[in-house]
Order: C-alpha cells, then sequence, then structure tokens
C-alpha cells in the first residue's frame, strides 16, 4: 500500500503532463467520472431535500387539515395557501411533484449517476467512463431537466398536480405546469439514456485483465442489469410522453376517448383514444424503475457487508444470476399496477403469476445478504449500521408488495395508505438508507477523510425510529380503506375516523425525520474539510476502488499504474493468509 | 490519460467502445419505436371507428366512391419513392465505408455525397407530403390515424435530419480524421452507417402499416 501513497516520480510524470485545466472546465464542465459523479450526488441531494420538504408540507396539512402553516405558511403564495392554509389544488401540486423528484430527481441520479459514476469505473480499473463527453452530457440533460420542474411551480395554475404517474384525461387537461412536467421528463429520459449506454460500455470493455464478470463486485453487477433496465425501458414512456405533450399541445387524442364530458362540456377533440394506453406506457418504465431504485441499493449493501462481516459473500453466484432475472421478470410485470382499470381476468392473472415469481430472485439476494451475517464478528462501522437495517426494512417493503401484486387483495388495498407505506419501505428506509450506506462507506475514498462515527449514530438511530413511526402506521391506515390522495387525511370520510389519530403520530414522526437529518447534513460538510484523516484503504477492503487507488484517486486516469486482477471479488478471511483481507490486485495464486 | 478500446477492438468482446455503444442506443431506439407501433397497433384495434373517413370530409377532399378510409389522403406513389430513395441510401453509406476500408477517399467522398443527396430527397419529399396535408387542412388533431401518422413519420424524419447532421459533418470538416487517425475515421463511418440502417428500417415497417395497410 505504502507504493500507493507516493506514486513514483516516473508515473506522475506520465500522468500529469496537462495543463491545468480552468475552473469551469475542470468543476462544471467536466469530462472526468470523479467530478460528474459528485455533480450528480449534490445536485441529488438537494433534490432529495428539497421533494422531502414538500412532504413536510403536506404532513403538515394531513396532521392539522386547515391550519395556518408556521413560518413559511405566508410564503407560498395566496394562490396556494392564503393566509397559510393550503388549498386542495396546492396539495395535488405537491404530492405530485414529490413523487417525481423524489424518484427522478433525488434517488436514481443518487443511486446511478452518483455511486455508479464514481464507483463504477474505479471497482473495475477504468481510466473514466468510455464516453467522457457523453458522461457530461449526461449530467447537462439532466441538471436542466430539473430545474424546469422546479420552474414549474412559478408558472400560471403552478406545478403538475396530476400525482407522479399523470393519468390521462386527468393530465391531459390539466393546467400549464403538466406540459413543463412532461418537457422536464424528455430531459431526464434523454440524461438517462446517455447514462446508461455510457454504463454498460464501461462495464463490457473497461475492465482490467484478469477482471472476468464472476470476479465482478456485486455492485458492478448490479449497476449493469440498472442500465439495462434504464436503456430499454425509459423509452417506451419517452412515446408516451410525446404523445400526451401533443395531446395537450396539438390537442391530439392519443389518450383522450370519445364524448368525453368536462364540467358539463364535452371536449373538443377527434376522441377515439385510449387513456389505459398510458397507464400501459408509464407503467412499462416506471415498474423497471423501482428495480433501478432497488438494485444499485442492493449492491452498496452487498459491497458494505462484505467488508463489515470480513467474510465473502454467502451465494455470490446465486445473487448475480438472481439480478439477472430480476432484470428479465422486471419488465412483465408492470400491469399490475392496473388490477383495478378492468384490463379483464385473464390478463391480471397472467400478471399476478409474474409479480409472484419476480418476488423469488428478491429473496434470494436478501436471503444471501441475511445468511453472509450468519458467524461473522461483525464491525459495527456507520455504512454497517445502514446496511443493515436495510435489510429488515426492505424485507418488510418486499412483503407487504405480496398482497398488492394478488388482484383479490389488491383490489381492496389499491390506491389506499397501505400501497404508500409498501412502496415507501423499500426505496426510503430501504433506498435511501442504502444511499446513506453508501455515502459513509465511500466518502474516505472522496475525500481521504472519515465522517464523523459520533455523528453518525446521532443520524443514524433517531432516522431508524423515525422512519418507521412514519410507515408503519401506514399500513394500519390503508387496512381501513382510506385513499393516499385526501387533501384533509381523511376527516369528511366515516371509515376514516377510527385511524385519524394515527395522523398526528406520523406527521410528528416526519418532523423528526427531518430534524434527524441535521447531524448528518453537519457531518457531511464538516468532514470534508475537518474529518480525520485516513490512508487509501481505512476499511481495509479487497475491491479495486481501495486497493490499488489512492484516496482521493489521480485526478486523470484514477491508478497510478493499471491494476490486474487475480481473484474474485470477496476475498476476506482467506486461510492462511497473514491479513483477513487478500485484495484483488495482489498477485499470488489465483482464487 | 486514455482510454482503452476507442480504436482498436477489445479481443475478448470483439467490439470497438462506439460500435457497442450504438448497438445499445439502438435497442433503446427500437423500444422507442416498438412502444409508438404498439400504441399504434392498441389505438387501432380498440376503436372502430379508427380508420372511417366521414363522408363530409371525404366530399371536402373530392374522394371519389364511398366509405373512405383516412389512409386513403396518404399519396402511396411518393412513399414508395421514398422507400426506395432510402433503401438506395442504405446501399451507397456500405459503398462508401467499404471504399474507405480500400482506401479510396475520393470514392468514400462520392459514396457519401450520394447518401446524404438521397437523405435530402427523402426529407424533401416528405414536406411534399405534409404540405399536402396541410393544404387539405388535415393536422394530427384531425383523427387519431393523422395523429399516429404525422407523429411517427416525424419521430422517423426528426431521426432523419439528425443522421443528415452527422453525415454532412463526416462528408465535410470531420473527414480530415482521415488524415490523422484513418481507423477511427473508419469506425465513425461504420457507426453512423449502422444508425442509418435502422433509420431506413423503420421506414420499411412505416411504409406497409401507415400507407398500405
Amino acid at each position: 500500500m505504502s507504493v500507493l501513497e507516493k506514486p513514483p516520480p516516473e508515473a506522475e510524470d506520465h500522468a500529469d503532463h496537462h495543463h491545468p485545466e480552468p475552473f469551469w472546465k475542470r468543476y462544471i464542465f467536466s469530462q472526468d467520472h470523479k467530478v460528474i459523479g459528485l455533480q450528480y450526488a449534490f445536485t441529488a441531494l438537494f433534490f432529495l431535500l428539497f421533494g422531502f420538504t414538500l412532504m413536510i408540507l403536506m404532513r403538515w396539512q394531513l396532521a392539522w387539515p386547515g391550519r395556518p402553516i408556521p413560518i413559511i405558511g405566508g410564503l407560498l403564495g395566496e394562490a396556494n395557501a392564503p393566509g397559510g392554509i393550503m388549498l386542495p389544488e396546492f396539495y395535488n401540486q405537491l404530492g405530485a411533484m414529490h413523487g417525481t423528484i423524489m424518484v427522478f430527481l433525488g434517488i436514481v441520479p443518487l443511486a446511478v449517476g452518483a455511486f455508479g459514476n464514481y464507483v463504477v469505473p474505479l471497482q473495475i480499473g477504468a481510466p473514466d467512463m468510455a464516453f467522457p463527453k457523453l458522461n457530461m452530457a449526461s449530467y447537462w440533460c439532466y441538471f436542466p431537466g430539473g430545474l424546469i420542474m422546479l420552474a414549474s411551480f412559478f408558472v400560471p395554475g403552478g406545478a403538475a398536480n396530476s400525482g407522479w404517474t399523470s393519468y390521462p384525461p386527468l393530465s391531459t387537461i390539466a393546467t400549464q405546469g403538466q406540459t413543463w412536467w412532461l418537457v422536464g421528463m424528455i430531459f431526464l429520459i434523454t440524461s438517462s439514456l446517455l447514462g446508461s449506454v455510457n454504463f454498460i460500455v464501461t462495464i463490457f470493455q473497461l475492465r482490467v485483465k484478469g477482471l472476468t464478470f464472476m470476479r465482478l463486485p456485486f455492485f458492478v453487477h448490479a449497476q449493469l442489469v440498472t442500465s439495462f433496465l434504464l436503456l430499454l425501458a425509459f423509452p417506451p414512456l419517452e412515446a408516451a410522453g410525446i404523445f400526451q405533450l401533443l395531446d395537450r399541445v396539438l390537442n391530439t387524442s392519443f389518450f383522450q376517448p370519445s364524448g368525453l364530458v368536462i364540467s358539463g362540456e364535452v371536449l373538443e377533440a377527434a376522441g377515439g383514444g385510449s387513456p389505459l394506453l398510458w397507464q400501459h406506457l408509464f407503467w412499462f418504465l416506471a415498474h423497471p424503475e423501482v428495480y433501478v431504485l432497488i438494485l444499485p441499493a442492493l449492491g452498496i449493501v452487498a459491497e458494505v457487508i462484505a467488508n463489515n462481516t470480513r467474510k465473502p459473500l454467502w451465494g455470490y453466484k446465486s445473487m448475480v444470476y438472481a439480478t439477472i432475472f430480476l432484470g428479465f421478470m422486471s419488465f412483465i410485470v408492470w400491469a399490475h399496477h392496473m388490477f383495478l382499470t378492468g384490463m379483464g381476468t385473464t390478463i391480471s392473472s397472467f400478471f399476478q403469476t409474474t409479480t409472484m415469481i419476480i418476488s423469488i430472485p428478491s429473496v434470494v439476494i436478501l436471503t444471501a445478504l441475511f445468511i453472509s451475517l450468519w458467524g461473522a464478528s461483525i464491525r459495527f462501522t456507520t455504512p454497517m449500521l445502514f446496511a443493515l437495517a436495510f435489510l429488515p426494512m426492505f424485507g418488510i417493503g418486499g412483503l407487504t408488495g405480496l398482497p398488492l401484486g394478488l388482484s383479490p387483495t389488491d383490489i381492496h388495498l389499491h390506491d389506499t395508505y397501505y400501497v404508500i407505506g409498501h412502496f415507501h419501505y423499500v426505496v426510503a428506509p430501504g433506498t435511501i438508507f442504502a444511499m446513506f450506506a453508501g455515502i459513509y462507506y465511500w466518502f474516505p475514498k472522496i475525500t481521504g477523510r472519515k465522517m464523523n462515527d459520533f455523528l453518525g449514530r446521532l443520524h443514524f438511530w433517531p432516522s431508524f425510529i423515525f422512519i418507521n413511526g412514519i410507515f408503519m402506521p401506514m399500513f394500519i391506515v390503508g387496512l381501513a380503506g382510506v385513499s393516499r390522495r385526501l387533501w384533509d387525511g381523511g376527516e369528511q370520510y366515516a371509515h376514516a375516523q377510527p385511524v385519524l389519530e394515527w395522523n398526528l403520530f406520523m406527521s410528528i414522526s416526519a418532523f423528526g425525520l427531518l430534524f434527524a437529518q441535521i447531524p448528518f447534513m453537519i457531518n457531511l460538510f464538516w468532514s470534508i474539510k475537518k474529518g480525520k484523516k485516513v490512508d487509501s484503504n481505512p476499511w481495509q477492503a479487497t475491491t479495486l476502488e481501495w486497493a490499488a487507488a489512492p484516496s482521493p484517486p489521480v485526478g486523470h486516469g484514477n491508478f497510478v499504474e493499471v491494476p490486474a486482477v487475480y481473484r474474485g471479488p470477496y476475498e476476506y478471511s482467506v486461510p492462511g493468509h497473514p491479513d483477513d483481507y487478500l485484495p484483488q490486485n495482489l498477485p499470488g495464486k489465483e482464487g | 490519460m486514455q482510454i482503452p478500446y476507442t480504436i482498436e477492438e477489445r479481443p475478448d468482446t470483439g467490439l470497438y467502445n462506439a460500435k457497442l455503444g450504438i448497438w445499445l442506443f439502438l435497442a433503446s431506439e427500437v423500444m422507442l419505436f416498438g412502444a409508438l407501433f404498439s400504441s399504434y397497433v392498441l389505438l387501432r384495434t380498440g376503436d372502430p371507428g379508427f380508420m372511417t373517413m366521414s363522408h363530409d370530409v371525404a366530399e371536402a377532399l373530392h374522394l371519389e366512391g364511398h366509405a373512405h378510409r383516412w389512409s386513403d389522403v396518404l399519396s402511396v406513389p411518393l412513399a414508395f419513392v421514398n422507400t426506395l430513395v432510402l433503401i438506395f441510401s442504405s446501399v451507397t453509406i456500405v459503398m462508401s465505408w467499404a471504399s474507405l476500408r480500400l482506401k479510396d477517399f475520393g470514392k468514400f467522398r462520392l459514396w457519401m455525397g450520394l447518401t446524404i443527396l438521397c437523405a435530402l430527397g427523402f426529407m424533401g419529399i416528405k414536406a411534399i407530403e405534409y404540405s399536402s396535408k396541410f393544404s387539405h387542412h388535415l393536422y394530427p388533431e384531425t383523427s387519431n390515424f393523422l395523429g399516429v401518422y404525422f407523429t411517427l413519420t416525424g419521430l422517423h424524419a426528426l431521426h432523419v435530419i439528425g443522421g443528415l447532421i452527422v453525415l454532412a459533418y463526416l462528408w465535410g470538416p470531420g473527414s480530415k480524421m482521415w488524415k490523422s487517425q484513418p481507423q477511427r475515421f473508419v469506425n465513425r463511418v461504420e457507426t453512423v452507417g449502422l444508425y442509418w440502417h435502422f433509420v431506413d428500417l423503420v421506414w420499411i415497417f412505416l411504409f406497409p402499416t401507415l400507407y398500405l395497410l
């Protein structure tokens, strides 16, 4: 390792004969995957916080319907919240934009754009992504897409308000914000297309010598399958987005049925369109998208667990095959979101069968991760805490999905708070916790310093408690039949009365969760300059990004000298080896 | 810093980076046009009146006979000529690539120039078709068939324009690369050729499904 800390002089000569680049080229229009990864990371973290803030406003309204919002209530504008009291129209905007922002501008860019970009080339020993210019273009499609989404709050009628799913005909007749939403989505789809092509080519083409597919870290496999999902699932949404845009702008009738009557007036359009067509195209993207949200998270958790249990992952090969199978299956389960649309029992039977089948590879992966813990002397580092919490949280999210995947039970649960509880368990204490694990885990790689462990625990424990406080009661509320889109939280419905008290409990938990993020924000920025300095491999890890590259990696080309790989990714506690880890790039007996 | 396999092929995959990249991009495009065609099928089978043109419209267009379909307003001869033009351009782009492989830069310029002329010709005929529709007050909103027609052929035309820009670049200023990095230039022509074949292929599906069926 000492070689890495002081690069030999001749290597430095080779690597650094370029001129210092101007600021804008180095940090703004950068083509370095590490800088682009960080651009993605900070932009995505901003959007996650922003999307969360929208939810905080909604939770205030749900806890105390019709009461003025304190402090910032007056800033929301007379059109949205006169006297600080939230109007239903504004509540709908917040709901639609919370979903859109969290999924398309927060988690996916963080999981793929940030972690994938920064870590994948390092883990496969590549000097950069295969197409650095495309990588830059990908970020610069994502960023304006996000700006368009933000700007839509200020157009007449406000942002999109037809739910994050934008079902027509509601979305076709919605205010101008919906058009902005569609244009923003086209930017985001372009960004994801450029990114996914780049990832797949990078992983296939730039693996170093000796790094066969079955020696790739699980994180790389997860990113590879994720990229295929993005590549192939997003275009149908793009087609749907184009159709909806034309319906709105040119008054075509792709999604407008004949004789649609709105507020007593027959809609002036040729008609003959199919609103269900949108749902099919939308969910053809949006179900694989669920796996886009969860696979990188599983990848991060696998890395952290292998490293902190000091054991090889249990069933690495089964996990890889399960991931690939999951990727295939995710394309033929989409209509389980549409059991209530009247598409017919035959189709419902097909999709509930495929949905039950897709739970198998998910269970394989989760079980393998659980068994990996067996008999380990676990290091309870901050990333490990988040990774450990991920396992049962994702488990709850997955198991509560079974009644939704079966058509008979889904008819009762559809569009209730139960659904909200289910998928938030997957993406919030699931994926977002894994993202936190990833940030704590790879922070020393990026900065050469560790994040503070005390603040890390101060972040973890309250977050863990509060996040369950938000989502666990949703199952109760949902089973009682309360719809997910009610502006007053169900106050005016008789069947909601027995469970109404949970609204306050959930809201207070949400406010608690917001405060629990303060230690994280302090920790993140404070540790960049003041964190404890560490050597290039502080976690004593085996994979290339730690074992072969200095921390932070060399500006151009990542590695001081191109590494070669001699063994699998998780050779921890190998009998007969003096250390409890055997890096992939250490020459010696292949194993 | 040098990214491996930008020019030469990686031995175990047999591909250089851009070639794999363009195939993946085309896979994504297949999903885009696949979704568009599927939507067309679903809309057409889902609405019994999808193809039926009302009597008033047929009269206003001076169509003879009874029972008119929306596809009657499309010009099959023009589209047929366009099909031939595109197929011919697929041949010429292969010839331009083959000429480069034979190190005949002059022939490359010739065949690539022909390809560009074909693309321009296609767009010219497309423009005649579109303007004749507009002059008869036939717009995307007029009927769902016309909506599908304008959306699908419009997106295809955007792909032709995109290809045209790249072809023109490789014919003109981009061809300087032949002097400095000949293999890389051959790769570029091959890559855009693959894209061009795809654009051609989309039209080969569009022509029968919109004009003939």
